[in-house]
């Protein structure tokens, strides 16, 4: 499934849930795909620091592609990681470094993402793309 | 008591819906609202009388640095100061600390000195006294906080020796809402000679101020969290000290004659106010006050306090609530985790229930690791919030608690 397909995709299942409180209660319940983070993970190298929520966001190099690891100290904070993890974990550095997302916006999310809220998550994003430019250059893919 | 519904009529951002319910506004430590007199008042000079103060011989001038001296008179009166020239209009509580903390740094600390703030400061009454420290090489001796959210006048006292120079506390906490026995806190300081600064931004607007009653040396506050505009503040200092110490900020108006060999400077207050005054927003922060004048400090008080009771029992009774800063003595102003919730997974539901609370730190990182938490939710209310908020804050608090078990 590509970057596009997975934003659709996203789109889709958020559909169901027209009403505020319902996307929450999903959001709340992706969050939980997330447990499991590996404690090692959970260092101040890995922490992306938000006044209000903090993201610990792991990356590693297999196969040519970047898988992420993320985890996040507030639920809905965690909600949203998972959705960036789900679009961009086990990508190529190409795909993530050009993915443009749009999904956010889409399901009605965006004020998460703006870069005037606290919560980590648009240097998340950031940090994601990052990864891949150096992964590219580190390996001249 | 006070006619809360012509008061909410006074408040016309309050009358709208941000999502689906009618806002129901619990973050009046971060600012408060402008009732439609300030609005009114500020339109007003900007539309018949702009002009730069204290310069033109025109009527338009004329007629605006009458207005702006008249709101010095309005402070000076609403916190009993002696003179007039005793009130510096500054653009905010932030400035008027720095201004204290760099002209008093300047004339009387030294290697070694010491200075007193406590454990429960806002940044701004912590920064600006460190930057003092590194740059005169003094250090900061801090008043201890108790687990309830009192400071610890026992140990306050102790802390006092020779090199002691200043004390800046802040009147009421804005993390933790506790209105500090600034009284006694005055008074232990005075008995040796130290002058203290009162950090009056979560005091000014929920309690009587009467500078001379209290004899603090400073009392700093800010315009927009007394329903005044946003960038106007106030220092009050005794004209003792304002006199003693240095200018602050070197330009226009503060000075008397200007020569390339030597400057003199303005008298009090213009000595502190260089440059272009925020002068229509400290008239709009006289009709702020004038107007709480009219509801009547006592009133407020009586009706905070009514609220802060009835917001003290229920919220004690929602399950798993835990509250920080449980002093006798506080504003109404509530800082609290809902059990294992994160303080942003709960302002943001409260949000998209239409309720405005502060998450995070306050600028209080200090005090968040005396209780050893990254940060807490903070309802703050004043006079124009209502039982009938307090209820749907209760219930939206429990769907909160429901939503992340």
């Amino acid at each position: 499934m590509s970057i596009e397909q997975a934003q659709e995709q996203i789109v889709e299942e958020f559909s169901e849930y027209p009403d505020w409180m319902e996307k929450y209660t999903y959001l709340i319940e992706l969050s939980k795909v997330l447990q499991g983070f590996k404690e090692e993970y959970r260092n101040t190298q890995n922490l992306i620091i938000g006044c209000q929520s903090q993201v610990w966001l792991q990356a590693e190099y297999v196969d040519k592609k970047i898988n992420f690891y993320a985890d996040s100290d507030a639920i809905i904070t965690k909600g949203m990681v998972a959705l960036l993890v789900r679009v961009l974990s086990n990508r190529t550095p190409d795909e993530i470094a050009n993915a443009e997302l749009w999904f956010i916006e889409k399901i009605g999310l965006n004020t998460h993402l703006s870069p005037t809220r606290s919560n980590g998550l648009a240097s998340m994003v950031k940090q994601m793309k990052l990864y891949a430019i150096a992964y590219k250059t580190k390996y001249n893919v | 008591m006070i006619d809360i519904q012509a008061i909410r009529k006074d408040f016309p951002i309050l009358n709208q819906k941000t999502y689906n319910h009618q806002i129901v506004y619990f973050d009046n430590a971060a600012t408060s609202q402008k009732p439609q007199i300030v609005i009114d008042t500020t339109n007003e000079y900007y539309l018949k009388y702009n002009s730069n103060i204290h310069r033109g011989v025109h009527y338009l001038s004329e007629k605006m640095t009458e207005a702006y001296e008249n709101a010095r008179k309005t402070v000076k009166s609403f916190i009993n100061a002696k003179f007039q020239h005793e009130i510096i209009f500054t653009s905010g509580t932030t400035e008027s600390i720095n201004l204290v903390a760099f002209t008093f740094g300047e004339k009387y600390i030294f290697e070694n000195d010491e200075i007193i703030i406590s454990q429960n400061e806002h940044h701004s009454n912590i920064v600006p006294w460190q930057m003092v420290c590194e740059r005169k090489g003094a250090k900061i001796k801090v008043l201890p906080l108790q687990y309830n959210g009192e400071l610890d006048l026992n140990a306050y006292k102790k802390l006092f020796n020779d090199k002691t120079k200043i004390v800046a506390v802040n009147h009421a906490s804005n993390s933790l809402g506790t209105i500090n026995n600034i009284e006694t806190i005055i008074k232990i300081a005075h008995e040796h000679n130290v002058p203290v600064l009162i950090d009056g931004a979560q005091g000014i607007q929920h309690q009587i101020v009467d500078v001379q009653q209290l004899d603090c040396d400073f009392y700093t506050f800010s315009g927009h969290k007394i329903y005044g505009p946003t960038g106007t503040g106030v220092l009050y200092g005794k004209e003792k000290w304002l006199n003693e110490m240095p200018p602050y900020k070197g330009g226009g108006d503060m000075i008397k004659t200007v020569t390339f060999e030597k400057t003199t400077y303005n008298d009090l207050p213009l000595k502190y106010e260089a440059g272009t005054a925020n002068f229509v927003g400290a008239i709009g922060l006289s009709a702020a006050i004038k107007y709480v004048e009219i509801i009547g400090m006592k009133n407020i008080i009586e009706y905070e306090e009514m609220l802060f009771k009835y917001l003290k029992e229920k919220i004690s009774k929602v399950p798993e609530i835990r509250i920080y800063g449980t002093a006798t003595n506080k504003i109404c102003l509530i800082s609290f985790l809902l059990g294992k919730i994160h303080h942003f997974d709960t302002g943001m539901m409260l949000d998209k229930m239409d309720i405005a609370v502060r998450t995070g730190n306050h600028c209080n990182q200090p005090t968040m690791q005396f209780y050893g938490i990254e940060g807490t939710v903070r309802a703050s209310l004043t006079y124009y919030n209502t039982i009938e908020e307090i209820d749907y804050f209760i219930d939206s608090l429990i769907k909160v608690k429901q939503l992340f078990g």
